[in-house]
């Protein structure tokens, strides 16, 4: 019979909890009952891939398609995707989106009181080069206030989408910005309690990537789960 | 020298923007092999209330039980243009749907065969890391068998296997509920 070799479980700390109790709209939403683990099978160890043809080269520049350019500060998001082996994740979709300068959503949903902006979309993907790598121009987001509690605002993100080689390696996060005062209030960032673990979310400014008289570089590197290196025992 | 896997977070309620161009309710294409289904439910939070801002993904193997992945090594055939994999959002109500076909059985632990199955993962605004389940098909007798399955008490077992629906063969409904006596079960794979 085949043995099917895992995903390793994380570091304790450095995953949120599902119940967060200052996140308010966990409480309902989070499961009560203790998670049933399971075996790794096929199921888990293969998962949707993407050929490059999916993603148009043009849909990782958020700046671009529109009648004119979008309004805010232009910046360069961009780094590598890699497992916990530090081995680079090629062709992976990598799936983005957030609020505008303002801090405005073009979603149907988000009434706060803040101008949308007619070329600013706030969306864009890109598949990782062979290296792991990838890069998204857009525009550094506005900070946004939210219902959670008395004065609440999110702090500047950009939301993250990845799916990786595997059912197993599928991660949605945010990449939050550095020196956000926002950052210590913000209960979502602070669900996860591994404090490194935390600070992982936020970008580094990248002088590397920044381009001279155009755009600030922020880099971003995000690492999927790394495999077993033995197959599991049942 | 190894690294941590980064921290996941909550998609938030807008993902709307950035994720429908991969909205997928329809797995179904043109001469593939396999019996059609269409499974419809809700997503209901702990009041019972429907969660409007959710999405689910699944992911399965085509009706021969072949997953369409470097990883299925198995000598069987894939079927062109069958990927396995859909995503779509819960409307107002909460309700999802997606069109596709049964999958065949795949392989699992022991050497045994797994009950047809779909991996399911759902995605919320208060929901801080992904929610992991699976879904199988009613009258399925190799339910009984299947080691998935088995591991889950047998009380909350139904939580994992769609329901017929009487008028319309074809149509299964399966709901993903968050919290409470009926609480689907989710699984732990160290994720």
């Amino acid at each position: 019979m085949n043995r099917i070799a895992g995903y390793r479980p994380p570091l304790p700390g450095t995953q949120p909890n599902h119940l967060h109790h200052p996140y308010v709209s966990s409480i309902k939403r989070a499961p009560t009952k203790p998670l049933v683990p399971i075996p790794y099978t096929l199921s888990e160890v293969t998962g949707p891939t993407f050929g490059t043809e999916i993603v148009a080269p043009k849909a990782s520049d958020l700046t671009h398609g529109r009648s004119g350019e979008p309004l805010g500060e232009r910046i360069i998001v961009s780094g590598r995707v890699f497992d916990e082996d530090n081995r680079p994740l090629a062709n992976t979709l990598v799936e983005i989106w957030q609020a505008n300068a303002a801090g405005r959503y073009l979603h149907e949903v988000d009434q706060h009181q803040a101008p949308l902006d007619p070329n600013f979309t706030g969306c864009g993907r890109a598949i990782t080069d062979a290296e792991g790598r990838y890069r998204f121009l857009t525009i550094r987001p506005g900070e946004y206030p939210w219902r959670n509690h008395y004065n609440s605002w999110r702090p500047a993100h950009i939301h993250f989408s990845l799916f990786g080689p595997a059912f197993a390696t599928r991660l949605v996060t945010q990449m939050y910005f550095p020196g956000d005062p926002l950052l210590s209030f913000d209960p979502i960032f602070n669900c996860t309690a591994d404090e490194e673990a935390r600070s992982r979310l936020i970008s580094v400014f990248d002088w590397e990537s920044t381009l001279p008289e155009h755009a600030l570089g922020y880099r971003f590197d995000i690492v999927l789960r790394g495999r077993d290196a033995t197959p599991m025992e049942e | 020298m190894s690294v941590h896997a980064t921290t996941s977070q909550t998609v938030g309620p807008f993902f709307k923007i950035g994720l429908e161009w991969l909205y997928r309710d329809n797995l179904i294409v043109e001469g593939v092999s396999g019996e059609r289904v269409t499974i419809q439910g809700r997503v209901l939070d702990g009041d019972g209330l429907p969660v409007p801002d959710a999405f689910v993904e699944i992911w399965q193997a085509n009706a021969h039980g072949k997953y369409n992945h470097p990883e299925d090594t198995q000598d069987k055939p894939l079927e062109p243009g069958f990927n396995g994999y859909g995503r779509v959002p819960t409307n107002a109500e909460g309700m999802f749907r997606f069109n596709t076909i049964k999958p065949g059985p795949v392989p699992g632990p022991n050497g045994k065969q797994q009950a047809p199955h779909l991996a399911v993962s759902v995605f919320m605004r208060g929901v801080l890391r992904r929610l992991v389940t699976r879904m199988y098909f009613p009258d399925d007798e190799r339910n009984s068998g299947d080691h998935i399955l088995n591991l889950v008490e047998a009380a909350r077992r139904t939580t994992l296997i769609a329901k017929n629906t009487a008028d319309d063969p074809g149509s299964l409904k399966w709901n993903v509920v968050l919290q409470g006596p009926e609480e689907t079960v989710f699984f732990d794979l160290g994720l």
